[in-house]
């Protein structure tokens, strides 16, 4: 036992699943937003993230734009990216049953890939930014993760903060409870969904900033942390904010501790268990209240 | 259309496919044509309970099963597909239960059945890939050919160098398929899921045993689709985890079976050569220069088909031709305008 509490590689294993748990959680913050809060499905969330990566790669690398200017400009485009999804296919069908809304943002997925492969080619693109580590008794964490981990953790209590202070984070959290009766209480729907769909997209862009520094860019990154950034938002409880975040940190380190003992894929397959597990002993998520 | 008339265009359907063969002297249309019944089959597998409501996102993960069982049994046990196959069938089976049965039993339905069964086919696909000594990762893996020049048939491996073979085999399996299709469209099952899918608890308390026939019709689907997957490697003689397994492949299906018209008998057929044809169509007239062009018109293909032709091409058609379908074949999707009844998911 005492080795185990040792070992320095089991350690640094777990603070680099919390680091990657921080970028996990921000990913996800957007999406619970849309999922979880307004109970709009985004299946192609993680498609958006990779449009707002290759927005950001396209004007700092060919083009010279500075990277900060380059990032705002890639938040901006992901939220306009998420108002006209919303406005142009998945406003037709929001009254009809979720799944439809799930399977025609699918077909979006779809059209995003292709059109990435179309414009930018299946070769991997990388900002080529290093931000160097820092070293705490032998272990390195590089600077760009724990970014990450700050960036999600100022986000998550700034989003927090929005929807319960604000009059229109109310009106957000009350249009998902029934659609119906809020024009009837003078907020204008479409208004509600105009600022979720744009911050929601907005915070897929930011989450597209820190995934830019982090990994290479290819058209089919959203198909690889995409099903479990869904998984995430269930798992902590639609629209739980807090429940998202400890979930995020869950995944990762099942992720992080498959990884260490065994392979990566070995991690999220028990991720993935440890999911489909929990739906059924929890279906209401783990830290759900009484919606 | 009365019966009579609906039988003898069924015929001439037989007839003309049993005739295709030798109308069809090129060996690439051919191909094409056995791709079509092959994934219209599966197709038409998930379809049988997909048109209930219960979207799966999962069905990736039973054509894998299907596919890798049986390969992988031959690959390193030598055990002959014949029993290979129903091995894996039940396999699949079991799994499409026991993800099936908690979901039912706690209403776990609508979009909340599709995520859950999504990571159940991200799970398959990661395991083959983990499982790399065995089945080769994400590489793939050949089924052990026992073919030869000498030798182009081996009854014991099921494996046939002839594409005629393969063609009268798989059409074979597409018309049970479809005969599978006509038994569930005509039995009490196929009433108490319809009413089901409405409104859970009036069926129940109606006496529809809602659970049950859900497992059942979740077992019948989940061995057409494995069943097709190990055809699928038998013919290929050539998988991986990308073309049978994971989220793709699976959000492939429910797209064609849609597109088609996942409600009518030869909707999730029409799906599939819909598909196979744009896809094969984009690849010939623009080329291998331009990737990406076919999954873009395909995506946009499938946005406009869910916004205004929620019941498919060959739903759409008949609901032309035949006025006369009643209430019962409108279900579920095309509840437009109309509130969902409750949260769509109640916890237990």
């Amino acid at each position: 036992m005492t080795e185990i509490l040792t070992d320095p590689f089991l350690w640094e294993t777990i603070i680099q699943g919390l680091l990657f748990g921080g970028v996990l959680a921000l990913l996800s913050l957007g999406l619970n937003l849309i999922f979880g809060v307004i109970d709009v499905v985004w299946i192609c969330y993680a498609e958006l993230v990779m449009v707002g990566m290759y927005a950001i790669w396209w004007l700092y690398v060919p083009n010279g734009v500075p990277l900060p200017v380059a990032m705002l400009t890639g938040i901006l485009t992901v939220a306009l990216l998420g108002v006209i999804l919303h406005f142009v296919v998945i406003r037709p069908i929001l009254h009809t049953e979720p799944i439809n809304q799930l399977l025609v943002t699918g077909g979006v997925l779809f059209f995003l890939q292709g059109a990435a492969t179309l414009v930018f080619s299946v070769e991997f693109r990388t900002l080529g930014v290093f931000m160097g580590s820092v070293e705490v008794g032998n272990m390195m964490f590089p600077w760009t993760r724990i970014l990450a981990f700050l960036t999600s953790l100022v986000a998550v209590a700034a989003l927090w903060l929005f929807l319960k202070k604000t009059y229109i984070g109310t009106a957000i959290r009350a249009i998902s409870q029934d659609r119906e009766v809020m024009p009837l209480m003078g907020v204008s729907p479409s208004r509600i969904y105009l600022t979720t769909s744009a911050l929601g997209g907005g915070l897929a862009g930011l989450g597209a900033c820190l995934l830019a520094l982090l990994y290479d860019i290819h058209p089919a990154i959203g198909l690889s942390f995409g099903p479990l950034v869904f998984l995430i938002c269930v798992l902590g409880g639609l629209g739980n904010l807090f429940g998202g975040f400890v979930a995020a940190f869950i995944f990762a380190e099942f992720i992080a501790l498959g990884g260490y003992y065994t392979e990566v894929e070995w991690g999220y397959v028990m991720a993935f268990f440890f999911f489909i597990v929990m739906m059924f002993i929890r279906p209401q998520g783990l830290f759900s209240r009484a919606r | 259309m009365n019966s009579l008339t609906s039988n003898s265009l069924q015929a001439i359907g037989l007839a003309a496919l049993l005739a295709a063969p030798f109308v069809i002297a090129n060996d690439y249309l051919l191909h094409i044509a056995i791709m079509m019944l092959l994934w219209g089959l599966i197709y038409t597998g998930w379809a049988i309970m997909g048109r209930f409501g219960l979207v799966s996102l999962g069905h990736g993960a039973l054509v894998g099963i299907g596919a890798y069982g049986t390969t992988m049994l031959w690959n390193h046990a030598g055990i002959t597909p014949w029993i290979g196959i129903p091995v894996a069938v039940a396999v699949a089976v079991a799994v499409g239960l026991a993800i099936g049965f908690p979901c039912f039993r706690f209403r776990i339905t609508g979009h909340y059945f599709a995520l859950v069964t999504l990571a159940l086919a991200e799970v398959t696909r990661l395991m083959i890939v983990a499982m790399r000594d065995w089945t080769g990762g994400s590489l793939g893996v050949t089924p052990n050919s026992v073919l030869s020049p000498d030798n182009p048939v081996s009854l014991y491996a099921l494996q046939f160098s002839s594409r005629h073979v393969w063609f009268y085999i798989i059409l074979a399996c597409w018309v049970v398929g479809l005969i599978i299709w006509r038994a569930v469209d005509r039995s009490m099952i196929r009433y108490g899921l319809e009413a089901a899918s409405e409104q859970e608890d009036a069926a129940a308390s109606l006496g529809v045993r809602v659970t049950r026939i859900k497992l059942i019709v979740t077992a019948i689907s989940a061995a057409i689709c494995s069943f097709g997957g190990a055809l699928y490697g038998q013919y290929q003689l050539y998988i991986n985890p990308e073309t049978v397994s994971g989220i793709a492949i699976s959000l492939q299906i429910v797209f064609a079976a849609i597109a088609g018209g996942m409600f009518v008998k030869l909707g999730p057929t029409v799906g599939a050569i819909i598909t196979l044809l744009l896809a094969e169509t984009l690849r010939t007239t623009v080329g291998h220069d331009v990737h990406g062009l076919d999954v873009m018109v395909y995506g946009i293909m499938l946005v406009l088909f869910i916004i205004y032709m929620p019941r498919g091409v060959v739903g759409t058609l008949a609901a032309l031709f035949d006025s006369r379908r009643d209430a019962f074949d409108a279900p579920t999707r095309n509840k437009a305008k109309k509130r969902p009844a409750g949260s769509a998911r109640t916890p237990a």
